[in-house]
C-alpha cells in the first residue's frame, strides 16, 4: 500500500494522464543523450572504478568490486588437488546451467559429444529464468537483420564487435524457430503470427514474448530438454578454478560441492563457460534484478587462467526496478510495461522523457529526476512513477492482466493493483554488458575455452537492447556447444596443471596488491551475522 | 520504524524486523542460504515454503521471497521435492491424451481433493489443469498451467502422487510445438536467411564507415 504522501503524488500523475496520452514525448538527440549519460549514468562515475594492476587486462578500468575479485586469492593452492585421477572425465564440460549452458549442452550432445554440466545451484537457476519481457528477431515483413543490426549497434554506442553482432542478428530467426520447435509457447495470434512489440531503442516491433514469463518459459523448456537427453549433470557443484594443460589450453575445472565443501576435479577436452552475470556484486550499492548466483565467477576463473576481458567497465542498470514496496526492492519491472505504452512520470506528474529510449539513457534520466528533487521519497530512497493504468486505457481492459500476469501478481501481494495505480520504480543493476572476449566461434583467448551468454563481452557493445540477451544465450549457447563438440575429435589433452593460480598470485604480489579477499565469490554474503560454524 | 516480531524458523525462535520477507528474515537470523534460494523474484520456484501461524490450525504455503513475515509464524522451507520427471522425445510424442496415459498415468488417480489448487503460491487452478490433461485437452492444460514456477508444493500436498508441474510442462511443450498455429513469417524468414537473401545487405551495412552508421542510426525511421 502506498503512503498518503505517495497518494498525493499519484493524484498529480492521474491529473496529467489524459493530456499525456494525446502526445508522444519527444526522443532525445544524440548530443542530449551523450550529455545526460556523462552527467548521470553510473558507468561515468570515475571514483567507482579501479585500474587493474595484474592479469591480461592490466592497466584497464573495472568496477571497484570486480577489481577486488579479479585480483583476489584463489580458494586453493595449485598443489591442493590431485590432478592425476579426475573425478569426472568428459568431452565437453559446461560450467553454468542457465539458458546459455543448456542450449550449449543440447547442441554438444546432439553433435555426439559426451557432456557434463556443473552448476552451483539447481539446473535453470539463472538470469534467463527471470528475463520477463521478450526476445528479439527480425522476422516480420517490414523488418530485416540489417535493421536489427543498426538498432543494436546504435544502442551499443557503436562498440559492438561487428562479427558477433552479425551472428546475433542473422541467426535470430533461426534461434526463435529452434525454440518454437522445442515447444516454447510464444504469444501468437489465431493465424500464428507472433505478437510483437517495441523495446527501448528498437525501430521495428520485433520483441517476441511469452506473456511476461518469456525467460522462464524458455528456461523451463531448455531444462526439460537437457533432462531428456543423455547429458550428465552435477548440481550444487561450483567450478572454483579452470584447469589448463601444459600447452595452456583449457582442460577441465576444479569443482566444489556447495553443501559439503568437498573438492573434485573434472577433466574435459573442451570447456564452455556459461556462468552469467554479476548483479549480486551490487556495484555502486545498487539493488539488483539478478539471480542469487550472479557473482561474476566465470570472469574470475577465466581471468586467472589468462583470458582477456572486454568492456568489463560497462554495466546495465535497468531503468525500472521496484522502488517500493521494500520487500521486492530492486526486482525487475519488465520493459514490456513501457512497450505496452506506460510512461515514466515524475512526482509532479510530468512525462520527462520518451518511455522507449535505450536502457542507459532511460536509467540516467530517472536518476537525474530523482537527483533534482523530482522523485517520490520511499523508505529506501527515491523513485519515479511508471504509469501502468495507461496500458488498459490504450489496449483495452484486461490487457495488463493477460500480457503482464507476473508483474500484476507480484504487486498484488503487496496490495498494489497496477491496473489502477501507477507503480514506483528506480534503476536496478541488471546486466553485465562486458565480459570475456570471444571470436565468432565463441572461443576465448585461451584455446579450448568457449564462452556463451552474459559472461561474454562484445556482442552488445556498451549497452544492450531489451530482448537481445535471451537471443544471445540461444545463438551463442548453441554455437558454443557446436564448436566445442566439433573440437573434441582433434584433442589429446596433455598433462593437467594449475600453475596459473600461482603465477597470477605472484603477479599480484609483484604489483603490490595486498589482499585477504578470496574469489570466486560463488554466493553473495547476505547473512547478517557472521557465524562461527 | 519497523517493529520487531517473533518467527520460528524450523521451530526455532528468532526476533526479526516485521518488514522483511521470509527469505530476508532467514538471512537476518544469520542463515547463509545455499538451497531454497534462487531468483528472489518469484519466478524460479526455489523457495517453496510451508508455514502456520501460531494458534491457527491451517498449514499455508508460499514462496519465501514473495511473502512478508508475520507475528508467530512457524516456517519450514521445501528446497527440494522428488517430482517424477519422465524422459521422452518431443519429436515422437503422441499429440493427444495418449501421451499423458503413457508418461504420467497417475493423473487418473486424482481424487479431486483440490489440495494442489489450494496450495499453489501462484494462485493457479492446479486441479483443473490436471483435469484438462486427463481429458487430453492439452492446450487448455498449457494455458491454465502457464504461470507455474515448478516449486513442487502441489505435489507435496497430493495424496495421489501426481507431479503436477511436469504434467503442465509436457502439455505446454506439445502446445508450443504442435498445437499452436505455425508462425509462417518466421518459417519464411529463416528460409530467406539460409538462402542468402540478407547476406549482401548485412555485409553492406557492416562495411559502412562509423560516421555514416551514426547518421543512419540517428535518422532511422521508427515504426509507430
Amino acid at each position: 500500500m502506498f503512503t498518503a504522501k505517495m497518494m498525493d503524488s499519484v493524484k498529480k500523475v492521474e491529473a496529467t494522464r489524459k493530456e499525456r496520452m494525446e502526445t508522444e514525448p519527444r526522443r532525445m538527440t544524440a548530443e542530449e543523450k551523450e550529455k545526460l549519460l556523462k552527467a548521470y549514468h553510473p558507468d561515468y562515475k570515475e571514483e567507482e572504478f579501479v585500474i587493474l594492476k595484474a592479469g591480461p587486462n592490466k592497466g584497464e578500468k573495472v568496477p571497484r568490486e570486480l577489481g577486488v575479485l579479479l585480483q583476489a586469492r584463489s580458494r586453493i593452492k595449485d598443489t591442493d588437488v590431485d590432478l592425476s585421477s579426475p573425478d569426472y572425465d568428459t568431452d565437453v564440460l559446461i560450467i553454468g546451467g542457465g539458458g546459455a549452458g543448456c542450449a550449449a549442452a543440447i547442441e554438444a550432445s546432439k553433435a555426439g559429444a559426451e557432456v557434463l554440466i556443473v552448476t552451483k545451484l539447481r539446473l535453470g537457476d539463472a538470469n534467463t529464468m527471470m528475463a520477463e519481457g521478450g526476445i528479439q528477431a527480425a522476422d516480420k515483413e517490414n523488418d530485416s537483420p540489417q535493421i536489427h543490426y543498426l538498432d543494436a549497434l546504435g544502442g551499443g554506442h557503436f562498440a559492438n564487435r561487428p562479427l558477433l553482432l552479425k551472428k546475433l542478428v542473422m541467426e535470430a530467426p533461426g534461434a526463435l524457430k529452434w525454440l518454437n520447435e522445442l515447444g516454447v509457447m510464444f504469444d501468437k495470434d489465431k493465424d500464428g503470427n507472433m505478437i510483437t512489440t517495441h523495446g527501448g531503442g528498437t525501430s521495428r516491433k520485433r520483441m517476441h514474448a511469452a506473456a511476461d514469463y518469456t525467460g522462464a518459459e524458455i528456461m523451463r523448456v531448455l531444462r526439460d530438454e537437457v533432462l531428456n537427453l543423455p547429458i550428465s549433470l552435477a548440481d550444487y557443484t561450483s567450478a572454483i578454478e579452470l584447469i589448463l594443460d601444459e600447452e595452456g589450453r583449457a582442460a577441465g575445472a576444479v569443482l566444489m560441492n556447495m553443501e559439503t565443501g568437498e573438492l573434485l576435479t573434472a577433466r574435459a577436452k573442451t570447456v564452455i563457460l556459461a556462468t552469467g552475470g554479476a548483479g549480486r556484486l551490487h556495484y555502486q550499492g545498487f539493488p539488483t534484478s539478478n539471480h542469487y548466483g550472479a557473482t561474476a565467477d566465470g570472469l574470475v576463473l577465466a581471468y586467472r587462467a589468462g583470458a582477456k576481458l572486454l568492456y568489463q567497465d560497462t554495466l546495465q542498470y535497468h531503468p525500472t526496478g521496484v522502488a517500493f514496496p521494500e520487500q521486492i526492492y530492486g526486482a525487475l519491472v519488465t520493459e514490456k510495461v513501457r512497450s505496452l505504452g506506460a510512461m515514466l512520470v515524475n512526482a509532479g506528474g510530468e512525462a520527462f522523457m520518451h518511455p522507449l529510449e535505450t536502457r542507459d539513457v532511460s536509467a540516467a534520466s530517472i536518476i537525474r529526476e530523482c537527483a533534482n528533487g523530482k522523485g517520490v521519497v520511499t523508505p529506501l530512497g527515491k523513485g519515479i512513477w511508471l504509469d501502468t493504468p495507461m496500458i488498459d486505457l490504450i489496449h483495452g481492459k484486461g490487457t495488463l492482466e493477460k500480457r503482464l500476469p507476473g508483474m500484476l501478481r507480484m504487486y498484488l501481494k503487496y496490495e498494489i493493483d497496477m491496473r489502477k495505480t501507477p507503480i514506483l520504480i528506480y534503476p536496478t543493476l541488471h546486466y553485465q554488458n562486458g565480459g570475456i572476449e570471444i571470436g565468432a566461434d565463441c572461443q576465448s583467448t585461451i584455446e579450448n575455452l568457449f564462452v556463451a551468454g552474459e559472461a561474454v563481452g562484445g556482442i552488445h557493445g556498451r549497452n544492450r537492447l531489451m530482448g537481445n540477451s535471451l537471443l544471445d544465450i540461444i545463438v551463442f549457447g548453441r554455437n558454443a556447444g557446436t564448436c566445442a563438440a566439433r573440437r573434441v575429435k582433434d584433442i589429446h589433452t596433455g598433462k593437467l596443471t594449475l600453475a596459473h593460480i600461482r603465477e597470477m598470485e605472484e603477479e599480484c604480489q609483484r604489483a603490490g596488491i595486498v589482499t585477504d579477499k578470496i574469489s570466486p565469490l560463488l554466493l553473495p554474503k547476505y547473512a547478517r551475522t557472521a557465524g562461527q560454524l | 520504524m519497523n517493529d520487531m516480531i517473533t518467527v520460528y524458523l524450523f521451530g526455532k525462535k528468532y526476533t526479526v524486523p516485521s518488514n522483511l520477507t521470509i527469505m530476508g528474515a532467514m538471512e537476518y537470523a544469520g542463515y547463509q542460504l545455499v538451497r531454497g534460494c534462487g531468483c528472489r523474484c518469484g519466478f524460479c520456484g526455489a523457495c517453496a515454503t510451508i508455514y502456520r501461524i501460531k494458534g491457527d490450525r491451517e498449514l499455508k504455503t508460499c514462496l519465501a521471497c514473495q511473502t512478508q513475515v508475520r507475528e508467530n509464524m512457524y516456517v519450514a522451507t521445501l528446497p527440494f521435492f522428488p517430482l517424477v520427471k519422465e524422459v521422452y522425445d518431443i519429436n515422437e510424442v503422441p499429440v493427444n491424451e495418449q501421451v499423458m496415459m503413457e508418461l504420467y498415468p497417475e493423473i487418473y488417480k486424482c481424487i479431486g481433493c483440490a489440495a494442489c489448487t489450494k496450495s499453489c503460491p501462484q494462485g493457479l487452478d492446479t486441479m483443473q489443469y490436471i483435469a484438462y490433461a486427463q481429458r487430453g485437452e492439452l492446450e487448455k492444460c498449457a494455458e491454465e498451467s502457464f504461470d507455474c514456477v515448478m516449486c513442487g508444493i502441489c505435489s507435496s500436498r497430493c495424496p495421489a502422487g501426481i507431479s503436477h508441474p511436469q504434467v503442465g510442462l509436457l502439455a505446454r511443450r506439445i502446445t508450443g510445438k504442435y498445437l499452436a498455429p505455425e508462425a509462417r513469417h518466421l518459417t519464411n524468414r529463416v528460409r530467406e536467411v539460409e538462402a542468402g537473401d540478407f547476406t549482401e545487405l548485412i555485409e553492406a551495412i557492416m562495411a559502412k564507415p562509423l560516421e555514416e552508421l551514426k547518421n543512419l542510426y540517428n535518422t532511422r525511421e521508427i515504426e509507430k
